[in-house]
């Protein structure tokens, strides 16, 4: 940061723009494709060969129960896991073959790892956009944008490991967003924030989407990925169960109804009769 | 509920051992270990038994001493403190303190260092069975000694949480804090080397010792058999009162650990500052660099790399005084470089997982490798040039100053190449960001030595030239020499850094992803 004058107070101003996607020759590759992943870990299919194709410009939403292997494909589609066989295609980019390549074009906030959190948070988006090769001031002028669309300018010098659960989701999600990906993967990205803070988060990625940008979110909440993607894919055991637009998807029902009736699993039991005596 | 407990330490114990055959394979290997020494120990106890009684109370006396402060000390300084139940977690169950201490207590015994020591401790009952009632006594000692060695251990450990729960120990100073008590060894060597000067006054030691709560408990045997009831009372004595004080430390550390969770921090800069990040240069390898060096100042697991650095000069001087000169005192400088080397080798697995945030940014193997060994390169040199001038200057000795330096930088560069590749391949159990920096991982003891021996053998190998003609300089006395050493140094250093990083960058290049999976799976191992 070069200006070390407190910013004014946030009158109601518009908020700040959204990180637009990088411009780009258009090119009729989709923003993701998935060729045939799979994966095991010992004797457990986690991902079975697995294909899906997200378009450019789609928001789109991944669901399915616990333990389906959205993170698993998730990783294997940004670079972070290998697959045991398969390919991820970013913008036509073979991301196992080219990874630097491929990652330079994605955006990844992904679940079960850590942060580097012993940097503050702003330090940690700076470092996030350098390493993505970014310029001194460049950087500087994003994290401040970010810090501010995000809301956490108050938290910006607070080490990353005294931020609350949602909070860090946040700065999570502003490293993702630094060096303007064209595609941006988001594992889990609204597990443990707060309704406001969600709605905003979803204002960003509607706006990312409008300007051209692509959008992957996995998401338990049915509800929320009904109103805010407009594709949609159901896995669950290792496998897309159905894939299409979110109105496809749900077929004049709810999503959260098509939902349970593909995967199964619902049961109507009270309980045992122990835990219903308190 | 004892029992649930000790059931619920092998549990884990063997869960985590399932999900690692690595870490099973180096725990058979220390058990092996073990019992080897243990075995010897116990072969050397029962001989003991048809020597003087004198010589075998002087013997027992020292061995407990050394035992003791082996348990309570080692852990600080090299393996880092074994707590599968660690008392955080526990704190959710309704367990009484008494419990929980007793407890821990008896799982602390049934570890493998634990057995090791009973059995060992039983054995002295075999070196007093001519006299029935000092071998009754010498089991009754033994008992009190090994609580003495376990809780001791754990209330050291209990100690270094509870003081991680104040913010300004959390940072570099939790870690300084622990130096002048692993100094307490190698000084009460000093110390007892002044009053010692031979060997006859060894067994003067042992009696000083032995009104210590470092020898008391092995000296109740010596003072039953030769009949000395009072001082034998006396020492029992000092032996329980030692276990009380240090079950009252224990209890009071841990009342303040368990409800004090490890404090935040709350260290809060403006915004706009970041630090070394607007300092170093604006590319990935001097952001990977200005983040190694701010970790260097805030996680304390990487503070505790440079214990190692006043004990370097402090051993030397020690040895030194012995020969009876400070000519040892010179290679400080290079056997800190040697040691700081290393450091390198541990970062990934410091990293844990946050290190995917290098993977899905797409940083080049070439560009984490020079980052890290930058961000190192920012302590360590400083410190090995003091460690070489300082000596040098100390002990009047210029003319070896060339040979000394080719030393350092041989050692220093060629270990950086060495760990630049075996960090690229080798991921180790280490404790988690935010664990006490003095936690291990099951295993951890054995499988970082073997990896950290192998990188230290490789070093010394490629080091050889520059170790020849160092030698020769010594032999020689020749300056010539000692010149001829640092210009090998140089070159061999710079070829050996140069071609481990590409060798590591590559390494890193292709097999990221694995050793994320690794380091995951490490996470709660």
């Amino acid at each position: 940061m070069s200006d070390p004058t407190p910013s004014p107070t946030p009158a109601p101003v518009p908020a700040p723009a959204v990180p637009a996607p990088a411009a780009h020759a258009p090119s009729d590759h989709p923003a993701m494709q998935l060729n045939r992943l799979s994966k095991r870990f010992g004797d457990k299919v986690a991902v079975d060969d697995l294909s899906l194709t997200v378009p450019v410009g789609s928001f789109y939403g991944m669901v399915g129960p616990n333990g389906a292997g959205k993170t698993t494909t998730l990783s294997m589609a940004t670079g972070l896991l290998r697959p045991d066989a398969g390919q991820s295609l970013i913008h036509g980019v073979d991301l196992w073959a080219e990874p630097l390549k491929a990652k330079a074009l994605i955006g990844n906030l992904s679940d079960g790892v850590k942060l580097f959190d012993r940097l503050t948070g702003e330090q940690l988006v700076t470092y996030n956009g350098l390493l993505f090769g970014l310029d001194r001031d460049e950087v500087a002028e994003r994290v401040a944008d970010l810090l501010k669309l995000l809301d956490l300018e108050s938290a910006a010098g607070t080490l990353v490991v005294d931020y609350s659960a949602g909070m860090t989701k946040k700065i999570a999600l502003a490293c993702a967003l630094v060096h303007a990906p064209r595609l941006l993967v988001l594992d889990e990205p609204f597990e443990s924030v707060d309704p406001v803070s969600a709605a905003n988060i979803r204002d960003i990625l509607t706006g990312y989407v409008q300007n051209g940008g692509t959008v992957i979110v996995s998401s338990h909440v049915m509800d929320l990925v009904q109103r805010m993607c407009d594709h949609v894919a159901v896995v669950a055991n290792g496998r897309v169960l159905v894939a299409g637009t979110v109105d496809e998807v749900r077929d004049g029902s709810t999503l959260e109804d098509r939902f349970v009736d593909l995967v199964g699993g619902r049961t109507h039991a009270e309980g045992p009769e122990w835990l219903r005596r308190s | 509920m004892v029992a649930t407990l000790v059931r619920l330490r092998f549990l884990v114990l063997r869960n985590s051992l399932k999900r690692s055959t690595w870490q099973l394979v180096a725990v058979i290997i220390g058990a092996l270990y073990g019992v080897g020494v243990l075995a010897a120990v116990v072969a050397a106890l029962i001989g003991l038994g048809f020597a003087p009684v004198e010589l075998a109370s002087t013997a027992l006396i020292l061995g407990g001493s050394v035992l003791v402060l082996g348990w309570i000390l080692v852990p600080l300084v090299a393996f880092g403190i074994e707590q599968t139940l660690e008392p955080a977690r526990l704190v959710v169950f309704p367990l009484s303190m008494r419990q929980l201490l007793v407890g821990l207590t008896v799982t602390g015994i049934l570890g493998v260092p634990g057995i090791v020591t009973s059995i060992a401790v039983l054995a002295t009952f075999a070196t007093w069975i001519r006299e029935p009632l000092a071998a009754v006594a010498a089991v009754i000692g033994g008992a009190v000694g090994v609580l003495i060695c376990v809780i001791g251990s754990r209330t050291v450990a209990a100690l270094s949480t509870s003081l991680q729960s104040h913010r300004r120990f959390r940072e570099l100073g939790g870690i300084l804090i622990f130096i002048p008590l692993i100094l307490l060894g190698p000084i009460i060597t000093w110390v007892s080397q002044g009053v010692a000067t031979s060997a006859d006054a060894l067994p003067q030691l042992a009696r000083a010792l032995s009104w210590s709560p470092l020898g008391a408990p092995w000296s109740v045997a010596a003072d039953v058999a030769i009949g000395d009831w009072g001082p034998a009372a006396a020492k029992l004595g000092i032996s329980l009162a030692t276990v009380a004080v240090l079950v009252l430390i224990w209890r009071r550390s841990l009342a303040v650990a368990l409800v004090t969770p490890p404090a935040s921090s709350a260290k809060r800069v403006a915004k706009g500052k970041t630090g070394l990040f607007g300092i170093l240069p604006a590319t990935p390898a001097g952001a990977i660099a200005a983040r190694c060096l701010t970790y260097w100042r805030r996680d304390p697991r990487y503070a505790r790399q440079l214990i190692i650095v006043p004990l370097v000069p402090v051993f030397l001087a020690i040895y030194s005084g012995n020969m009876g000169s400070l000519v040892l005192l010179n290679l400080t400088g290079p056997l800190i470089a040697f040691v700081l080397a290393l450091a390198l080798y541990t970062d990934i697995s410091y990293d844990g997982t946050a290190f995917a945030t290098h993977l899905a940014d797409g940083v080049r193997g070439i560009d984490d490798r020079l980052g890290r060994l930058w961000a190192l390169s920012v302590i360590a040199v400083p410190v090995i040039l003091l460690g070489t001038f300082i000596p040098v200057a100390i002990t009047d000795s210029w003319a070896n100053l060339p040979m000394l330096l080719g030393l350092a930088v041989a050692v220093y560069l060629t270990g950086l190449g060495v760990s630049a590749v075996s960090s690229s391949r080798i991921v180790i159990p280490v404790p988690q960001a935010g664990d006490n920096p003095f936690k291990s991982a099951p295993g951890a003891g054995f499988s970082t030595m073997l990896s950290g021996f192998a990188t230290w053998g490789v070093t010394m190998a490629l080091c050889l030239p520059a170790i020849v003609l160092a030698i020769l300089s010594v032999v020689f006395d020749s300056v010539l020499y000692g010149w001829l050493t640092l210009a090998a140094g140089a070159v061999v250093g710079t070829i050996a850094l140069v071609i481990g990083l590409r060798m590591g960058a590559a390494q890193l290049d292709r097999r990221g992803p694995d050793l994320l999976m690794r380091l995951k799976r490490m996470r709660s191992a």
